[in-house]
């Protein structure tokens, strides 16, 4: 086959939905944005197992504690699979775990803002999970194979992610007063970095229509971003919390909810490294890996010095024999 | 054909599938595995994914601990990714279509009476 | 306030059920602070589920305990304690919760050994301190399988399968430090020295552990020191790793004297409990 015909037998899959697999023919484009999707979403779910990881040791209740921690050990997992999955299309961890640590690699702004209290659980679990699923059940179809089946793996165990923030939020606005004012703090300091978790609009985002032509996304960050606060609106009303957004209103004509400007200048900003936490966060982890090294190698060296150790005695072994 | 000898697994080969070729150390990273879990008595195991480890004890404890944590499996393989051959895609005319026509094999090829019973 | 007696036997039950809930709970949230910043992403994972098993065992154990406080007297029951916070809610004639006995007793009411409540340092150190206290555990809970109390034996025995685990994953990274590189072998080396003189504790009798062997409710500790001291030994042998000698034995967290450490993780695992007191989370 020439490489034209390898072209087209690829268009000719995604155009059917016939899912890519590892060691089919693609465009190099489409490998590079695979590679740097996925490769984020894996850092993503890395990183944010920082900010809501400073409670597990202040959670209020061991329920709470014991949720928390496997909801944060379950990031770990959702992380591991997504680098297996980019580990598909030719590059290692060890070399994404790089790209993130030298800054070349991005992860979700999100986790660049501080968990300041208990609520910030409910907030995060409620608005930031429930924004993340929002972008990642249309993956679970998306045209690359192992991308697909690691998100189906991913939205399965996530869904109890939200459930568990919402759960907290709601106990919280049903609570005294100090625990109302503490849940209405946390959805004003959350609402708006929530919402610019679906990325620029569709008007700025350069990479849009060709993942949306190879259908590795699904729908437009637009699109996804109006659903999200269709559905959350309603939510917040259900437990008596006010979505900070004095322009927030019904809009008959349209049977969706308008919503006011969004602050690009921050979003803008939190990306390129001025974010809350930006420093922390990369720095923890930069610490973690950096301290680890030393458990690695020797996790390494062991298994080397075990496999010579059971060869030699195979080998003594068909020698008496 | 010689593709199959020369490139093997989804994994590992970084030439075939196309990565950057950058001069990167992986010496000290631990190996790749494939997961491979059994659900339940009586099904097959089935891949569930895949994981690093250092060598294979570690693999199957790390596989249990990742791919297991709500109760998804009673019995767990892994393979060093490196040793899993795979067919290659451009041979899929050549390996599967010629069984397109074998439809004999299947047995509702066969037309028989309605009333004939467990058969 | 009249004093009035207290039947001693379930007294003692009391303090045995807590000195085994408070090392569990202790050694998980040690453990949970790992989460997010192991050394590698398969482990980070395998270390958080074993802090939740060691969580979920507390729990078990702090909700036994807290039916046996709630089956006081309640004259009796506001003498159990040393702690304000606790006793203004038992003094107001509340029946109290798992959550009661983990956020509102002050560092005096908490009867784990001082190994747990050592700080995770590194990996070696951390691996070190779960290693003793798994092998400790192991034979603990083994024991404890047989023990008279029905409860008691029913939550040995569900914890059992998970400690089988977490003495397995312990002492696979012993070997694999030990009998890895130069730096890995020096390192554990240097913990487990560090940390030897912790676990003469862990076999040091209680009079809670004595009523409660007498009883058959109980484990006999020399006779599980020994079997420590056996698991031990093939196991270092195994890592080219030398058993530790130091003589002098720290000891009194299992008599409510603990190290400095106590007290920051209780600072920062309680707080919440203390600074929003009374409410629902």
């Amino acid at each position: 086959m020439t490489t034209k015909s390898f072209q087209e037998h690829f268009d000719n899959q995604i155009e059917n939905e016939v899912s890519i697999e590892p060691r089919d023919w693609m465009p190099d484009d489409y490998r590079k944005t695979l590679i740097r999707q996925i490769s984020q979403h894996a850092h993503s779910e890395i990183v944010g197992m920082l900010p809501e990881g400073n409670w597990i040791t202040r959670a209020p209740s061991l329920r709470r504690k014991c949720v928390l921690l496997a909801k944060v050990q379950d990031e770990g997992g959702h992380g591991l699979y997504l680098y297996s999955a980019a580990e598909t299309l030719g590059i290692s961890r060890d070399e994404m775990i790089e790209q993130l640590h030298s800054g070349k690699a991005k992860y979700s702004s999100i986790f660049n803002y501080p968990t300041i209290t208990w609520a910030d659980m409910g907030a995060i679990g409620w608005l930031v999970d429930g924004a993340a699923i929002m972008n990642q059940v249309p993956l679970c179809r998306t045209s690359y194979g192992p991308y697909a089946r690691a998100m189906v793996r991913v939205c399965k165990e996530e869904s109890f992610h939200q459930r568990q923030g919402y759960e907290i939020m709601m106990t919280l606005a049903n609570g005294t007063e100090v625990q109302k004012k503490m849940a209405q703090d946390a959805l004003n300091r959350w609402w708006w970095p929530s919402i610019m978790m679906f990325g620029p609009s569709d008007a700025d985002s350069p990479h849009t229509a060709q993942s949306m032509k190879w259908r590795i996304k699904r729908f437009s960050n637009d699109e996804l971003r109006q659903k999200f606060i269709d559905v959350t609106v309603e939510q917040a009303k259900l437990i008596g919390l006010t979505v900070p957004d004095p322009n927030l209103k019904w809009n008959e004509e349209t049977g969706h909810f308008d919503f006011g400007e969004i602050n690009w200048d921050e979003f803008w900003n939190v990306v390129k490294g001025n974010g809350p936490c930006n420093k922390e966060r990369l720095q923890a982890r930069q610490k973690a890996w950096n301290e680890g090294a030393w458990v690695r190698e020797a996790a390494i060296a062991h298994a080397q010095k075990s496999k010579l150790k059971a060869a030699k005695n195979n080998k003594q072994k068909s020698e008496t024999a | 054909m010689k593709n199959i000898f020369h490139r093997y697994g989804d994994y590992g080969d970084r030439e075939a599938a196309g990565g950057e070729n950058t001069h990167h150390d992986t010496s000290n990273e631990w190996p790749l595995w494939e997961v491979f879990i059994r659900s339940k008595a009586g099904l097959d195991h089935k891949h569930a994914g895949s994981l690093h480890a250092a060598d294979a004890a570690m693999a199957i404890e790390n596989a249990r601990d990742v791919y297991t944590r709500r109760m998804e499996g009673v019995s767990i393989w892994v393979v060093e990714s490196k040793y899993v051959h795979a067919s290659d895609p451009a041979d899929a005319e050549m390996l599967y279509e010629p069984a397109n026509d074998k439809i004999y094999r299947h047995p509702t090829f066969y037309n028989l009476p309605d009333e004939l019973k467990h058969m | 306030m009249a004093t009035v007696q207290i039947d001693n036997t379930t007294f003692q039950l009391l303090h045995f059920t807590l000195q085994w809930a408070d090392n569990a709970l202790i050694n998980g949230h040690r453990l949970s602070e790992w989460c997010g910043h192991g050394p590698v992403l398969e482990q980070d994972i395998a270390l958080s589920n074993i802090a939740l098993d060691h969580i979920g065992q507390a729990r078990s154990l702090y909700q036994y305990a807290a039916s046996i406080c709630n089956n006081f007297d309640s004259e009796i029951r506001q003498q159990l304690f040393a702690s304000t916070a606790l006793n203004q809610k038992i003094s107001k004639g509340e029946l109290i919760d798992e959550d009661d006995l983990a956020y509102l007793r002050d560092a005096w009411d908490f009867r784990n050994t001082l190994l747990v409540e050592q700080p995770n340092s590194d990996w070696a150190f951390t691996v070190a301190r779960s290693f003793y206290f798994d092998t400790f555990n192991f034979f603990w809970l083994s024991s404890l399988q047989s023990s008279s109390d029905s409860v008691i034996a029913a939550i040995a025995e569900k914890s059992l399968k998970e400690v089988n685990y977490h003495l397995r994953w312990s002492s696979e990274w012993i070997i694999r430090l030990g009998d890895g590189t130069m730096e890995s072998h020096q390192r554990i080396q240097d913990a487990l020295n560090d940390r030897w003189s912790f676990t003469g504790e862990l076999f040091q009798p209680t009079e809670a552990d004595i009523a409660m062997l007498s009883m058959g409710v109980g484990v006999d500790l020399s006779r599980i020191k020994q079997q420590w001291l056996d698991r031990i030994h093939a196991v270092l042998n195994e890592a080219t790793l030398i058993m530790p000698t130091s003589v002098w034995m720290q000891e009194g967290g299992k008599q409510t004297r603990h190290s400095e450490h106590l007290g920051y993780l209780l600072a920062e695992m309680q707080f919440m409990q203390r600074a929003y007191p009374n409410m629902q989370w």
